[in-house]
């Protein structure tokens, strides 16, 4: 079947390579645990190891309260402005993790206008990073507390309070209990995400080592592939415990909403809407002040000495040798990436939900489709450095080419994409494959007649996913670019490090308002395609 | 079985031991029954006893694990659903959202050499059959569950399919909806002449429908025969306590025709391979306790009293004790409870006529 060919050459195959290879040497001898000896024998690398940990812990502890209290004010309570605040909050999710990480170098740098707030701590280091992590992680933490709080019964609260119990009581006995599996899922996904971000730590991390960046330095800087290896291996173990503990916790979660639920309707208590929206407005100014700051930085000339203001930042070549060239490739990769990817993954998922048979291959094909939530995108890259580079490898020619800039992307944001197909396709009557067999008419004519267009606004979903990622991502990629394939985000890496930091963040503003353009786009899209369709939905 | 060997009895469909597996679970065990051209046959059963499954092997939408299904003089056993010859209407209805009624109906005749406007005229003719017409250019979420129903119905029937499978098709629609839509489809299946296989729990709508019955349990088909039949001679106490209220009696056996229960002593139709001394059940229905023209020499005569009597509208429901121990429900007309001064606590004769008892070993 086509869709576990796929997710055996562009996931499978590279990740056991990976494995293989943290057990050679370099010369491609066996050699057992030595390389996982001779990394724990070396104490850089080990606190690294511990670095990751504790910015990641620290990180996570803050944005999930955060994200919780902003999320409930949206969903639970009757705050002016929610729908505004809600899209403010998703912000950050348009813009490569490196851009929070520069307008932090411009706000508390060493020459940032408020570096003072810092009481001379240096912004490089841990404080920058878990600063830019926060800002990074929030909406992701944001979106899953907001539908993990979106449902509720109103009667489990009617209930609370016919008993008696007060605000706080019923805050601990019936929401929380409620978002248990949410707040952990976010816990989990946050600490995954820091732990193995590269951009961050790569421009504010100063000589503060993690694991993400000592990946980058052991496989680029030093080509030490055996030791890049083993760390890929390392940084696969806090993703691969995070993904265990969270099908873990889903199992356990009991639906606690059934059918027949009554819908939550907030009451108004104007003390707690305001406290809440000032609480939401800090956020929300936050998120601008640093949108708004990089947009500021890549329009000055020389900061701090020449203040006046032009678009010389984005004439690229002046800092990249690349120039605007880099812009178009990730632009035309993440269009490959969001058309093949929509097409070969809503096709695999089509086939685990609607095919017959071959019981084996439809459950392998969904299992092997939840891993990639398990990979950083950083593992990946070595993965693919060692899979397609491999001279035995066949498909080794699309090494340095766009090709596998777009399935390694592909594979990356293969999981979520994966789910929202396969949930589309769950909500269509099962029988309808029955019916058209009944009626002697294809299943190829059933999925294009009725399945496609029914389907329509997932995969619209799925497409613009799957675009505003690829604009976005650089762990993965930055091992994997070629001399005429570099990318944005990596062109963004590489005038950081030679000093161009205003070029770096007006890559970042184009970045962002590309990925603006395109949710913009998908809205008016989806209200055409609900327009359209609102014949037919219609009660 | 044996069957009269001409071509015009040959049934038309025959399912011949067929059986289905889920790894260790037994879903439909040897089922075994014959349908005639133009019969309507129904396959009643709890939930959960193996109707669906059935019925989805005949579509050829689930494989057979064993047995062989002829359709048509044809085997058709291994034969994908696309080449077999039926038309389906699932208890979901399953109709193409985005479709209107008119392309749902038409669906299947696209492809077939039809032009567009042949297939117009049928789908015109399909809507009006189901009575339905001007309603064409809706879609399934505009129209009413009962509308719903009957698209679904236009739609399996448009390829005019040798055989129409029916799983639950009334089960979803309201009671009074449901009632009448029992005897439109009856009546259009009934013209139409289409030989159709009806899945339902529900004894009423088998009953009222059906030319045969086939009552499963447990995956098995535990009686196949008319409704009346069913009803008033149910081979198995499963059938007797399925199709319509029974009483339970505890019972041993005297000699052949004459049996104990209570202490009292009754003439029935006791079953081949009981022996004098065997446990055994009689089953009788409420409305076969016989109360008119009882006296002492009545045969299979009980003196029982009165314990409750509810009102259920055109009759009253009671519960007499007899003898032993002995429970029996018994439904009175109000012209009955009149003329016997029969109220809560009154003592009285009944009868339980011998033609009318059904004795099982148990
Ligand atoms: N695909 C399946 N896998 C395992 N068990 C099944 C499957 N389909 C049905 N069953 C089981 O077979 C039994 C009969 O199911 P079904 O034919 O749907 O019952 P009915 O239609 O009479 O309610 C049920 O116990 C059901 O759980
Ligand atoms: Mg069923």
């Amino acid at each position: 079947m086509a869709a576990t060919g796929f997710l055996f050459v562009a996931l499978v195959l590279p990740l056991a390579m990976l494995f293989e290879k943290s057990f050679r040497d370099h010369d491609g001898k066996f050699v057992g645990l030595a390389n996982f000896e001779r990394y724990f024998g070396t104490p850089s690398l080990v606190a690294s190891l511990w670095n990751t940990l504790w910015v990641s812990l620290l990180a996570t502890c803050i944005v999930v309260p955060i994200a919780f209290v902003y999320a409930y004010a949206i969903r639970r309570t009757t705050m002016p402005g929610r729908g505004v605040f809600r899209a403010l909050g998703l912000v950050p999710i348009l813009a490569p993790s490196l851009l929070p990480a520069i307008a932090l170098i411009y706000l508390f740098g060493n020459q940032g206008f408020a570096r003072f707030l810092l009481f001379g701590e240096p912004v490089y280091g841990p404080i920058g990073i878990v600063i830019a992590q926060v800002y990074y992680c929030f909406p992701h933490a944001f979106l899953i507390l907001s539908t993990a709080l979106a449902i509720a019964d109103r009667r489990h609260y009617e209930a609370a309070e016919v008993l008696g119990a007060g605000r706080i009581r019923v805050f601990l006995t019936v929401t929380l209990p409620g978002v248990k599996y949410g707040v952990v899922s976010a816990f989990f996904v946050v600490f995954t995400m820091v732990a193995t971000d590269f951009g961050i730590p790569k421009v504010i991390g100063g000589r503060f080592n993690v694991l993400a960046t000592d990946v980058y330095k052991q496989v680029i800087g030093q080509q030490n592939f055996e030791m890049g290896a083993v760390v890929g291996m390392v940084l696969l173990l806090p993703a691969a415990i995070a993904f265990a503990a969270d099908r873990w916790v889903a199992r356990r979660q009991v639906a606690l909403l059934s059918a027949r639920a009554v819908p939550f309707e907030p009451q108004k208590r104007r003390g707690r809407d305001m406290a809440l929206l000032a609480f939401c407005g800090l956020i929300a100014a936050c998120i601008l002040v640093v949108l708004g700051v990089s947009f500021w930085a890549s329009l000055i000339q020389y900061w701090p000495y020449n203040l006046s203001i032009s678009l010389r930042n984005y004439a690229f070549t002046n800092a990249d040798a690349s120039g605007w060239s880099s812009y178009f490739n990730t632009l035309a990769m993440a269009v490959c990436v969001a058309t093949i990817g929509c097409s070969v993954i809503s096709f695999g998922a089509w086939l685990v939900d609607k095919t017959r048979g071959a019981e084996f291959l439809r459950g392998l094909v969904h299992l092997l489709a939840m891993i990639p939530l398990a990979v950083p995108g950083l593992v990946l890259g070595i993965a693919y450095i060692f899979f397609f580079n491999s001279p035995r490898n066949p498909f080794g020619f699309i090494y340095g080419t766009l090709a596998i800039l777009v399935l390694n992307t592909i594979a990356h944001f293969y999981t979520v994409a994966h789910l929202t197909s396969l949930q589309a396709l769950k909500q269509l009557d099962p029988e309808f494959e029955s019916v058209s067999a009944s009626l002697k008419v294809s299943v190829w004519r059933t999925a294009w007649r009725v399945t496609l267009p029914v389907s329509s606004p997932a995969l619209l979903d799925v497409w613009f996913y799957m675009f505003v990622n690829a604009m976005t991502t650089v762990s993965a990629v930055i091992f994997l670019y070629g001399p005429y394939t570099k990318l944005a985000s990596v062109a963004i890496v590489n005038m950081d490090e030679a000093g161009f930091t205003a070029a770096a963040a007006a890559m970042g503003c184009t970045i962002v308002a590309t990925s603006a353009a395109a949710k913009v786009l998908h809205s008016l899209l989806a209200a055409w395609l609900g327009r359209r369709t609102q014949a037919w939905r219609a009660r | 079985m044996l069957y009269a060997i001409s071509m015009s009895q040959q049934p038309y469909l025959v399912v011949d031991r067929v059986a289905k597996h889920f790894g260790q679970f037994q879903a439909v065990r040897d089922a075994t029954f014959n349908v005639n051209r133009g019969e309507f046959v129904c396959l009643l059963g709890p939930s959960g006893c193996g109707k669906t499954t059935l019925l989805r092997m005949i579509a050829g939408l689930e494989t057979m694990s064993g047995g062989r299904i002829i359709q048509d003089g044809r085997e058709i056993s291994n034969l994908p659903p696309t080449q077999r010859d039926f038309g389906i209407v699932f208890q979901s209805y399953a109709l193409f959202p985005n479709l209107t009624v008119f392309d749902n109906v038409g669906y299947g005749l696209h492809g077939r050499g039809k032009s567009a406007g042949e297939i117009a005229a049928r789908v015109d003719e399909l809507l009006t059959l189901v009575g339905l017409p001007g309603e064409a250019k809706k879609y399934p979420a505009q129209i009413s569950g009962g509308q719903q129903q009957r698209v679904a119905l236009a739609r399996a029937l448009a390829i005019s399919p040798g055989l129409l499978l029916l799983d639950e098709p009334l089960s979803a629609l309201d009671a009074r909806v449901r009632v009448y839509l029992r005897h439109e489809i009856r009546a259009l299946q009934h013209r139409l002449g289409v030989t159709t296989i009806m899945v339902t729990h529900d004894q009423e709508e088998a009953l009222t429908m059906a030319d045969r019955i086939a009552v499963m349990n447990a995956g098995r088909i535990e009686q196949y025969d008319t409704p009346a039949r069913i009803y008033a001679a149910p081979a198995t106490p499963f059938v007797a306590d399925f199709v319509g209220t029974t009483n339970f009696l505890k019972a041993k056996m005297l000699a052949p025709g004459r049996i104990v229960s209570g202490g009292v002593e009754i003439d029935a139709p006791t079953p081949d391979g009981a022996n004098p001394g065997s446990d055994l059940r009689i089953c009788v229905r409420p409305e076969d306790v016989m109360v008119r023209g009882v006296g002492d020499g009545t045969p299979n005569r009980v003196d029982v009293t009165v314990e409750e009597l509810v009102f259920m509208g055109a009759f009253s429901r009671a519960r007499l004790a007899g003898p032993g121990g002995m429970s029996i429900s018994a439904d009175f007309s109000a012209n009955l409870l009149r003329d016997h001064s029969i109220a809560a606590g009154a003592r009285i004769k009944v009868a339980l006529p011998a033609e009318r008892l059904r004795v099982f070993a148990g």
